[in-house]
Formats: structure tokens, sequence, C-alpha cells
């Protein structure tokens, strides 16, 4: 199944249990290590200045915006990929000014996992992080993102994740080990073209998941397309014996396993630390496939 | 004629005129149409996959909505040596044009193009995929 490598849980806590709304970068143009701090300022300056200009982000609060930008070396696929790119906003009300107490209002990270088929193909100058990941309100991701789009000639895109991906991911995440307790496997599927809206959650219990998947898979560490479609047949027909409805014919928009929960709109939950490659490295695959 | 899935029902098949060509539609947002489509095919005579079956693929505007693989799809035109044909239904201009086409080859179907027969078009068209 998913590769599990050695990460100090540590550094990575900040990634579990938070919903990440999920967006496809183009390569960064002139993007240096070595000027983090020099970038920090220059993105609060340019938050600052967006704020006086009226765009502000919370109408009548006062909000000293602090940058940060720091690299994660940990969260990387191989030693080819670059290392992530975490972007912090801190705020220090007027208010508790004297307390100095720094409130993290927005966070964000640009990573790499696996992700060989894009750096490879890439020109010099160029630093690939094409999977971007962002937790806060949407305004800052829009400062944040368009200061990165002006300053380093890059494109954001919103990740969007369709049926078939949210298949393969539900297949794959059911089917691994877990040591705790594990959470239920849950399908929400969206029925077309009605007059008011309908949504279907199947909920299965997470042995059962495990073990229809075990049962499907025949390589350990190998998942095919094939695999994934008789898991899910399999999955559809239950529905249907016992509820005549054909869940294959309605959309499924929202997975959610112990391990990690996505939405077709491109947002996810990572809950288990010991996966976190695996699900960022299909992440980024993602990511890549929507540059290309 | 429209039906959502065969054999059609055999009280009308005194009243139902010959039937020239078949279009199995499958759409990309639902793994159900593809299911009821490779069951429907079942029921179908052999000497139509002479160039009277075609398989028409809707939706493929929305690739983000996809619950199909295009590849399975190309794989069952090989399997049944018919042509698959892409469309999005919802643009008019392509709605138009797959019309077209399909009246195009329907009237090859009925035998009202003199010089081209269903077979040798359909031969045509596999040689143009290559």
């Amino acid at each position: 199944p998913l590769p599990q490598e050695s990460v100090d849980p540590q550094k990575t806590a900040f990634v579990l249990r938070k919903a990440w709304t999920l967006y496809s970068v183009t390569p960064l143009y002139r993007f240096r290590r070595a000027r983090l701090r020099d970038y920090a300022r220059l993105l609060g300056a340019f938050i600052a200045a967006e704020k006086r200009k009226g765009l502000a982000v919370e109408v009548g609060v006062e909000l000293d915006i602090k940058v940060a930008l720091a690299t994660l070396a940990d969260l990387r696929g191989s030693e080819l990929d670059q290392a992530a790119l975490l972007v912090q906003l801190s705020s220090r009300s007027q208010a508790s000014s004297r307390s100095s107490e720094d409130k993290l209002v927005w966070s964000g990270w640009f990573c790499s996992v696996f992700g060989d088929d894009l750096s490879e193909n890439v020109p010099e100058d160029f630093t690939s992080l094409p999977l971007f990941l962002s937790h806060g309100p949407e305004s800052y991701t829009a400062l944040v993102g368009s200061w990165f789009q002006k300053t380093f000639d890059c494109c954001f895109r919103r990740l969007a994740i369709s049926p078939q991906n949210l298949s393969w991911m539900v297949a794959m995440w059911a089917g691994c080990k877990l040591d705790r307790a594990a959470s239920a496997v849950e399908l929400v599927f969206s029925v077309p073209r009605l007059a008011q809206p309908l949504d279907i959650s199947y909920a299965i219990h997470p042995e059962d998941a495990k073990a229809l998947w075990d049962t499907v898979q025949k390589t350990p560490g190998e998942i095919t397309q094939e695999e994934v479609d008789v898991f899910m047949d399999c999955l559809y027909a239950h529905f249907h014996r016992h509820f005549k409805i054909h869940l294959s014919a309605a959309k499924l928009v929202k997975v959610s396993t112990a391990v990690a929960a996505a939405h077709c709109d491109g947002m996810v939950k990572i809950l288990q630390s010991q996966y976190l490659p695996g699900v960022l490295m299909l992440l980024t695959e993602l990511a890549i496939s929507q540059i290309q | 004629h429209l039906a959502t899935s065969l054999p059609l029902p055999s009280k009308r098949d005194h009243l139902r005129p010959r039937i020239d060509l078949v279009v199995f539609m499958i759409d990309i947002k639902s793994k159900y149409s593809l299911k009821n489509v490779e069951t429907s095919l079942a029921h179908v005579d052999a000497s139509y996959f002479l160039g009277k079956v075609c398989f028409l693929v809707t939706g493929v505007g929305r690739v983000n909505a996809c619950s199909i693989e295009t590849n399975a799809i190309c794989k069952l035109g090989e399997a049944y040596g018919s042509p698959v044909l892409f469309c999005e239904l919802e643009l008019e201009g392509i709605r138009v044009a797959t019309a077209q086409r399909l009246l195009r080859m329907l009237q090859i179907c009925a035998g009202h193009v003199a010089g081209v027969s269903a077979l040798s078009f359909v031969s045509l068209m596999r040689n143009s995929d290559d």
C-alpha cells in the first residue's frame, strides 16, 4: 500500500486533522531558499499595502500581520524533491500588543512528494513545488497567492478531484493497516438532475472495507485500476441489493476513511501521520497532472 | 427510437421499422451507464457489429466529473470493432456537429449513400484512428 517513511511526527503535526484546500502550482521562477527572510518581509509589506488600499480582510479590526517563511526539510519524497515551503500569517491585534502573543491566522505550504515527473522536465532557475495546501480565510489565500504569482511568475489553480480519483483514494486508504480502532469508511454521493439536491451517505465498517480490499488486491504494494473498479463495484452492488439505488449513476463527491478524507472540490484532511507521505504523493501526482 | 436498455420490449416487435444504426450512449460521469451498455451489448445481433453500431461518449467537457476511464471505453470500441465518438452535449456547437455526424452515419448504414456501405465506412474510420 502506501509508503511509510520515518518522518519526524513533531514537525508534521501541524498537517494533521486540519481541512486543507488544495491547489496546483506551476514551477516558481528564480526562487531562492536563502532569501526566505526577504520574501517574508516583502510579502508582509504587500499584505499591509493591500489592506491600506481598502482590500482589508477583516473590516473594523486592526490587525498587524506578521509573515514567516520556513523550509520543512522532512516534507519531501526523495532527495530529488524540493523541500516543502511553509508560509504562516500571524496577527498581533492592537489590544493585546502588550502581551505580544501572536495568533496564527492562516497557513499555507508548498510541497513536492515524488514529483519527479515534473521536476525532471523543469528548466534551470525553476523550482518545482506543484502542490499547495492552505488553511485559513480565503482572503489571505488570495493575497498570498497573488504575491507569489507576481513574484515568481507562477500560476495557482484549485485542484479538482474527479470521482475516479476519489475511488482510487478510498480503495487505497480503506486498505491501510491501522493500529488503533479506525473510523468508518464513508462515501458521499450527490444525485444529479433532481429538483432538490440529494446527497447519499454510505458508511461501511472499516474492517469490512479492509477485508473486501484484501480479497481484491492481488499484489501487496501495487494497485491497479481494475482492482479499484472491482472494489467499487462490490460496494455499489451491495448498496443496490439493499436499497435498489444505483450509486454508480450518482457522482461521488467525498470519501472519508481513518487515514484521510477528500472532497471533489479539492479539500483534504489527513488524520494519520504514518501514511502522510503516501497521501501527499498521491496529491502531488494529481497536482502535476492538472498542470501538464 | 430511444431506449434506456436492451432488449427492446418484444410486444412492439411487429410495429418496429428496420433498425439501421445502434448508438450506445455512455455518460462519462456515470459508471452505471457503462455497465448498462455492456449488458445491453449482449442483446445485439452480431451482424450489427459490421458497421451498424457506434459508441457515443457524452459529458467529456467536464474532466473533473469523470467517473469512467476513457481507456476502458476505447477498449470496448476495439473489442466490438465499432467507432467511439466523444462529445459534450452541453455545448450547442458540438451537439449539432455530433448530430450531423450521426445522421451521416445513419444515411450510410441505411444504404442511402451510393458507393459506401456501412462496413466500408467503419473500416475507413478504424484506419484513421490508427
